[in-house]
């Protein structure tokens, strides 16, 4: 760019020194808290490794392992199943959520919003164990008003069973996701221009016109951030399965994130786990990539 | 007024029953905590729940005071093995001393260095911002939780395994508040800047006065964001943490699931604790957190 020729060399010189000085206390966490484990994880993804022994070099054997191990492949499932449902459920709930509580007279719409974004707040923990209670097999809630209300007839045991666990966690990681989506979508909503929908209106355009053709346009960036949070987060889901399953009954509710963990810190395979973390990093990447391409085509 | 069609009112009332129907259920697990925490035992166990508690007792937070002890607080002195110890507590209050003092620390180094670097990567046109610009935003595109591993063999080697700074460092490092307050510091006019250097302020002055001034609003929304994803982040302190003493509180009430898994009185009593205070300070600082969610995605 022309101001970079325009800049003496000297000038160049003290700028570089003092954005690095300025930089400096960050890229000390940076590099050595994110960086460099990320560069450990993918060197010691090639190698068998454990507690108190040498590492041994064992090429892409950990990667070729992965995709005949049928628990990382059911991990592997599962993670993809919460991803595909929650992912397109937030988005839509928060939406549908937002247009209606935007444009609410008064603090009620900040209300709605504080009381969607609490089971963030709450911490993941706190959540966890209170709906673990609700789901409990004799003292939980669900079970008293399935039965109250007729829904079902006998007590279920909704996590000890292969049959509902997943769709359970799916549930709470639902009502953990949407606060942060919410909030945006109002803001992104209060920043559409009005002027623009009153002269739809105007022009005797419908709601659903006047939705599609204005404001949907506008409010696409947040929604591919939103796609791209909610993934990220859907991939990561971990508390929720340590918690209240294990990753039990026989796998059923194992997700990649979990399995990890089981691997690292219950088998103590140090790099097979690395190696499923290397996997999941790049799948996070890969549909990342494809979410912003399909964002940009249209 | 606009004259509104009755279908698109009807829309919008029933769109706002169901909303709030909705919200009460978001709103019904933190309402059973609190509740539940202050039950009898046979109110919990009953066969048909109690709504609203017939009887409140303290029993649960009598429990869960008394259960373990801890020392207040533990002063290690570096390179030796020399450690203060303060008088002995119930271990949920050092939990929750635990849980602040990570958060709080976590607050300000975080505010500290991603301030400064936000600033120079938005106004400094050193050479090679922009391959430090995109490993940022690569970095915050994974899952921080991949690189748990080979985080904790370092933390070993550190000797800083099983101490709240083996928590503080990666939230630290993490670059999502540089990449916030980059947002706030391009606002910053650069005449500002070049008049205070005319008046002969150095670089450090230029920052702390005209600079830092301007992205105030963005560092308290990175503050109360930290503080709060800090407090709730269980996984790095799950990995990071095991003795008794050393807990926060997540792992605390965890810890306490796992060892009593059917006392529901005492778990809720422990999540209460946990959640109450977190919850407090979202809602006095509700306004800035708003403003730090939003301000991240601009440009996402």
């Amino acid at each position: 760019m022309s101001t970079k020729s325009r800049m003496s060399k000297a000038l160049v010189r003290r700028e570089t020194i003092a954005g690095y000085a300025f930089m400096l206390p960050s890229l000390i966490f940076f590099l050595g808290f994110v960086i460099y484990p990320m560069i450990q994880c993918i060197i010691t993804s090639f190698f068998d490794s454990t507690m108190n022994r040498e590492d041994i070099f064992v090429g892409f054997g950990n990667y070729i392992e992965l995709f005949q191990d049928k628990v990382f492949l059911g991990a592997l499932r599962n993670t993809i199943i919460i991803v595909l449902v929650s992912v397109p459920v937030v988005c839509i709930f928060s939406l549908w959520v937002s247009s209606v509580i935007q444009n609410l007279r008064g603090p009620l719409c900040s209300v709605f919003r504080c009381v969607f974004y609490l089971p963030v707040v709450t911490g993941s923990v706190a959540v966890t164990v209170v709906w673990k209670w609700m789901f409990n097999n004799y003292y939980g809630i669900f079970n008293y008003v399935g039965k109250a209300t007729g829904l079902i007839e006998q007590n279920i045991n909704w996590l000890g069973d292969e049959k509902y666990a997943l769709g359970c966690i799916i549930l709470i990681l639902l009502t953990t996701s949407v606060g942060q989506p919410i909030v945006l979508y109002v803001s992104a909503l209060d920043n559409v221009d009005q002027s623009l929908v009153e002269a739809a209106e105007v022009d005797g355009a419908t709601r659903l016109q006047c939705f599609w053709k204005i404001k949907w346009p506008q409010i696409k960036p947040t929604t591919l951030y939103i796609l791209v949070i909610t993934t990220i987060n859907s991939f990561q889901c971990f508390a929720l399965i340590q918690l209240l399953t294990s990753g039990g009954p026989n796998h059923s509710t194992d997700t990649i994130m979990y399995y990890i963990y089981h691997t690292a810190f219950k088998l103590y395979r140090y790099g097979y786990g690395n190696a499923m973390g290397v996997v999941l990093a790049l799948a996070i990447a890969i549909l990342s990539g494809i979410q912003f391409k399909l964002a940009k085509s249209e | 007024m606009k004259s509104k069609t009755m279908g698109a009112k009807a829309y919008r009332i029933f769109s706002l029953i169901v909303i709030t129907i909705i919200a009460i259920g978001f709103a019904f697990p933190l309402y059973w905590i609190i509740t539940g925490s202050f039950k009898t035992s046979m109110a919990i166990n009953a066969p048909s729940p109690q709504w609203w508690p017939q009887e409140w007792v303290s029993t649960n937070y009598e429990k869960l005071f008394s259960r373990q002890t801890a020392p207040l607080w533990e002063l290690a002195i570096p390179f030796t093995k020399k450690v203060f110890a303060g008088p002995v507590v119930p271990a949920a209050v050092r939990w929750l001393i635990n849980t602040v003092f990570m958060a709080v620390v976590s607050m300000f180094l975080t505010c500290f260095t991603a301030a400064m670097a936000g600033y120079a990567l938005a106004k400094k046109r050193f050479i090679g911002r922009s391959v430090v610009f995109t490993l940022i935003v690569c970095a915050m595109a994974l899952p921080k939780q991949v690189i748990l591993i080979p985080l904790l063999r370092e933390m070993s080697a550190l000797k800083l395994y099983n101490t709240i700074w083996a928590v503080i460092f990666p939230i630290v490092g993490w670059p999502f508040g540089i990449f916030l307050i980059k947002q706030f510091a391009e606002g910053i006019p650069t005449e500002m800047m070049e008049a205070a250097k005319i008046d002969g302020a150095n670089e450090w002055k230029t920052f702390v006065s005209v600079a830092y001034p301007m992205i105030k609003p963005g560092v308290g929304a990175l503050a109360i964001f930290t503080f709060i994803n800090s407090w709730n982040d269980y996984f790095m302190q799950l990995i990071m943490l095991s003795s008794t003493s050393n807990l926060t509180i997540s792992l605390g009430i965890a810890k306490l699931q796992a060892e009593n898994a059917t006392d529901f009185g005492l778990i809720m009593a422990g999540a209460a604790l946990a959640a109450v205070p977190i919850i407090i300070v979202f809602l006095a600082f509700q306004k800035y957190f708003t403003k730090g969610i939003t301000m991240g995605a601009v440009k996402g």
